[in-house]
């Protein structure tokens, strides 16, 4: 056995076996390493890529760190169909799998007390995006006639500029309240970067539902029920995620 | 444990999910545990992914004429109040002089 161990991820032992095609962050397939009743899911990693200076140095590598982050939440994803996982944060790294034994004993107790709370529970991503000019005021529809004019013009701009902010704000404090009030827990994440998310418009609500399993079409009917509610406004709606936002210490 | 009988179809997941969502939930979220090898997101690394990100998104977004942010430095909503209030000020105080004018210069036509 050679090479360093990637953790994903710590579960409860599960029944089903994952999808035998599925690949870890070095292509290595992940697999169960159990041990008090817990179950790390890990994968072998060379130590090429995974000891400490190389690792440091690929984290700085925008495309191995979307390769290697689309590769994590792959496994967690599978995961989250079979079980309810407690997602790690990327790059955890241990030398071999007694470091991982050590790992879940010393932590046992916090797995299990978060195990409990998130069993049976996902994540929903809801985001709201206000198009960030409105179209028609953008540009005066035709050449101010006069300096007072040109005035009028840019005051009613100025006013529906300020109206469409407002509303966007009011809106998004709504939709929160609402979701906040089905879900068991909700956190609010700062706006996203477009030029990761490739979303047009400012992301003015990004937000994660801790919402049961057994709740979640109905959460999602909520979410979409509140589409087109108001114009320029677009919702989006992602999951269901492991319970990434929600696996750190209760609040 | 079996399987769930019914899931929600995923909405936006998978290779499509946008990597804004992976990177928000795989980096800065998850639990945090030290393993052997030391890596220090918090610090060092993700706070210079993160200024990459910053920078990048900027050139990105002027290539797509998206430049809101030039006007609103301050990115909150009562940096933006205020400055309206400014400009509407200012708009409604360079209104009042023009008007002041044309007020004047109707006045000289109707004199003799």
């Amino acid at each position: 056995m050679t090479g360093l161990r990637y953790v994903y991820a710590v579960c409860r032992p599960f029944g089903t076996p994952l999808q035998s095609q599925l690949k870890g962050v070095a292509g290595d397939p992940p697999r169960g390493l159990t041990h008090h009743g817990l179950v790390a899911v890990v994968s072998h990693v060379p130590e090429r890529d995974f000891a400490e200076e190389p690792l440091h140095r690929h984290l700085e590598d925008l495309d191995w760190l979307t390769e290697t982050a689309r590769a994590h939440q792959g496994v967690i994803d599978a995961l989250t169909t079979v079980t309810t996982p407690l997602p790690l944060r990327l790059g955890t790294v241990f030398r071999d799998d007694s470091g991982v034994r050590t790992m879940l004993e010393a932590r046992e107790e916090d797995f299990r007390r978060t195990l409990d709370r998130l069993e049976g529970r996902v994540e929903w991503g809801v985001k709201v995006y206000a198009e960030s000019e409105p179209k028609k005021a953008a540009q005066p529809a035709q050449k101010a006639a006069s300096g007072r004019d040109y005035l009028r013009q840019r005051r009613a701009q100025t006013r529906s500029h300020e109206e469409m902010w407002q509303k966007a704000e009011s809106f998004s404090t709504h939709l929160h309240e609402q979701l906040s009030a089905f879900a068991e827990d909700a956190r609010l994440h700062p706006p996203q970067n477009p030029a990761l998310s490739k979303a047009t418009g400012r992301n003015v609500l990004n937000a994660a539902y801790l919402v049961p399993r057994a709740h979640s079409e109905e959460f999602v009917e909520l979410v979409d029920r509140t589409k087109g509610e108001l114009p320029g406004m677009r919702i989006e709606l992602t999951g269901p995620w492991a319970a990434y936002s929600f696996a750190g210490e209760a609040t | 444990m079996t399987t769930p009988s019914r899931m929600p179809e995923p909405y936006g997941q998978g290779s499509s999910a946008n990597l804004a969502d992976i990177l928000e939930r795989v980096l800065d979220k998850g639990i945090v545990i030290a393993g052997d090898i030391k890596i220090n997101l918090l610090d060092i690394e993700l706070l210079t992914i993160k200024l990459r990100l910053v920078v990048a998104s900027v050139d990105k977004a002027k290539e797509m004429g998206i430049d809101w942010w030039e006007s609103d430095p301050a990115l909150s909503s009562r940096a933006r109040r205020d400055e309206l209030t400014r400009e509407n000020a200012e708009l409604r105080e360079r209104l009042a002089r023009l008007e002041e004018l044309e007020t004047g210069r109707a006045e000289k036509k109707e004199a003799p």
